[in-house]
């Protein structure tokens, strides 16, 4: 079986702690590390299970990003991945989820994976909605919410999917598109023959601007452009995103006066006090 | 005419709560922009549940009724949508941001290139123009928190047809009509949209439960973050809960530490909460949290950092350690009440 994980660099907005502020109480981006996106991981697990189970199987990684984004396929590879793909050109630029998927499924028609599975949606957006467009657009069908992969028979795969208030089990022939929830398995460490195999795997670009002595072919991490993919221009990135912002505003922690007090028995007694005379408890 | 859709969701023979919200929104929505309200009603055996649409103020019922069109199926859902859209071109179409609202909604705007914006927390109408001098009238504000919550954005689609947004449930009110609208059924003509490739995934079984923990509906919340350090201490807001005749809730930081479950996290991608009392404890209060519960009656804001930001939308800001603070709550609130 031939699995693509579609996989996401993204800063971790997750911890935007005190450093992470600038004076004027909004957030400095730069201060935020680049992450492998924390459900993309869960996917990348479900993709190497079956990989472990089906003999033959091949797992790559398709991510779209700057240059930089190389190392989310490389942390793919020390986990036990077989190589990936790199989409990277400024006309990817500025795109929104639709643009996005446009990209994405240019490269997976290129690919040609029996199936594809991504996390269910990505911290620094939180749409969800990338894995059932590029579904649509490579008219693929779609499992989303997917918590486990449960078994693959050679003809139909059976998922395992958490809903809000239960679980639903499906079953599918492939080609299919998975999404898979944070609920789901979480993904294993590095593996030291993987990272000893992998750690001089570099994009050709990597390898012009930072040459390593033990680079050689078998490590290269496939780069692709626009040119690559083909498709019509004017899908991609800005003009291809049929969402606009309009307007951003940063959060800024207002000043609002609080009641102050502190852990004292007589502070707290008399707020309980206080908020049984005025009715808020009791 | 180009009017404005709302998905209605179909779960156990009721129509979901999202979606009556939604219709509500939808209704004032439709009134400024002057158009009607049309709801989409896909599943089983509607006919009552389409009646009670026009409570809510639809004009219109779109119902696609049939065997097979219920539980939920991405693909045949998809194909009844799109056909719809196609056919009364809406300028705008909503969902709820449920698991189905979140499966369908994107695979819609994929098939129909127009722009989709998840988890809008607010919407409204009004008008854009473009850096290239391009001037649009009447938009759909879809305004949402991104990039964690530390910012609000304000997303417009200029272009494309329909203007998509979902909303989870419990940010917009449900509000029922004082009498129901007169409106009109229009059945889908379901056999000739759907083909035999929509059923390629099969159910093979559902477990589905009844919301167990209901934060939605409580008066008083006890909610609890990451600082609470351990399931042990997270355990005391149980206790502090049970004795105020409240539920606990969390952050995103705590379920993801494994403190709490899934079903209890307070904000925006999780329940959006209006108690009379919220108290924080060991939060330290991002948007993402804050955009939950930012409209409670009162907030009591627990944590061992003064300058945490939750502190600044609380009504009293407890500074200390937080499992005593609670502790002495549980014991002052025993002795005082009657």
């Amino acid at each position: 079986m031939k699995i693509v994980v579609l996989a996401k660099q993204v800063p971790d907005t997750r911890n935007v702690g005190k450093n992470a502020m600038k004076e004027d109480g909004t957030v400095n981006r730069a201060a935020l590390p680049a992450i492998f996106n924390p459900e993309d991981l869960n996917a990348l697990e479900q993709a190497l299970r079956l990989k472990d189970k089906h003999a033959g199987s091949t797992v790559q990684l398709l991510t779209m990003g700057p240059g930089r984004a190389a190392d989310i396929i490389r942390e793919g590879l020390f986990r036990g991945a077989d190589g990936g793909v790199l989409l990277t050109d400024r006309k990817f630029a500025g795109a929104d989820t639709l643009a996005t998927s446009y990209a994405l499924s240019r490269a997976l028609q290129k690919l040609q994976p029996d199936l594809i599975i991504a996390g269910r949606q990505a911290i620094d957006g939180d749409t969800a909605q990338v894995g059932p467009q590029v579904a649509e657009k490579l008219n693929f069908p779609q499992v989303t919410y997917a918590e486990e992969i449960v078994g693959y028979n050679g003809k139909e795969i059976v998922i395992k999917r958490r809903l809000e208030h239960g679980v639903e089990t499906v079953s599918s022939t492939l080609p299919l598109v998975v999404t898979v929830h944070g609920s789901a398995a979480p993904c294993r460490p590095r593996h030291a023959k993987c990272l000893m195999k992998y750690k001089h795997s570099r994009t050709a670009t990597e390898q012009q601007e930072n040459p390593s002595p033990y680079y050689n072919e078998s490590l290269r991490i496939t780069e692709w452009g626009v040119a690559d993919v083909g498709g019509e221009e004017q899908q991609f990135g800005l003009s291809g995103s049929p969402t606009k912002v309009k307007k951003i505003e940063n959060i800024v922690f207002a000043a609002k006066e609080a009641k102050r007090l502190t852990a004292a028995d007589k502070d707290v007694e008399e707020l309980v006090i206080e908020l049984i005379g005025n009715h808020t408890i009791g | 005419m180009n009017n404005l859709f709302v998905y209605c969701e179909v779960e156990n023979g009721k129509v979901a709560d999202v979606s009556l919200e939604l219709l509500t929104k939808g209704r004032s929505l439709a009134q400024q922009l002057g158009c009607q309200l049309e709801a989409v009603l896909v599943g089983y055996q509607l006919d009552s549940l389409a009646q009670s649409l026009f409570e809510y103020g639809a004009d219109v019922v779109h119902v696609a009724d049939d065997k097979r069109l219920y539980p939920y199926l991405t693909l045949p859902h998809t194909a009844i949508v799109n056909a719809l859209i196609k056919q009364e071109q809406p300028q705008i179409a909503l969902m709820g941001a449920t698991t189905i609202g979140r499966d369908l909604g994107p695979r819609v705007s994929s098939a129909l290139h127009s722009g989709l914006t998840a988890d809008c927390t607010s919407l409204e109408i009004g008008d854009h123009a473009d850096t290239k001098g391009n001037e649009y009238k009447n938009l759909l504000y879809q305004i949402r928190p991104a990039f964690g919550g530390n910012i609000i954005a304000t997303i417009v689609n200029p272009e494309c047809r329909p203007q998509m947004a979902t909303v989870r449930e419990g940010v917009m009110k449900k509000e029922a009509l004082p009498a129901p609208k007169k409106g009109i059924i229009k059945k889908a003509d379901v056999a000739k949209i759907l083909n035999d490739t929509d059923f390629v995934v099969k159910i093979i079984d559902r477990q589905i439960e009844e919301r167990k923990i209901d934060i939605k509906n409580a008066g008083i919340i006890v909610s609890g973050g990451y600082g609470m350090g351990s399931k042990e201490n997270f355990a005391l807001l149980h206790e502090l809960a049970a004795v105020l005749g409240g539920e606990v809730g969390a952050s995103r930081a705590a379920v993801d530490a494994g403190l709490a479950e899934h079903e209890r996290q307070v904000g925006q991608t999780g329940v959006t909460v209006r108690p009379k009392l919220y108290i924080a404890c060991g939060i330290s209060g991002q948007i993402q949290h804050t955009a939950g519960m930012d409209q409670s009656a009162m907030v009591i804001a627990i944590n061992n950092d003064p300058n945490a930001p939750i502190n600044q939308l609380a009504d009293y800001a407890i500074t200390g350690d937080v499992c005593e603070v609670v502790n002495k709550l549980i014991k002052y609130y025993k002795k005082n009440s009657k």
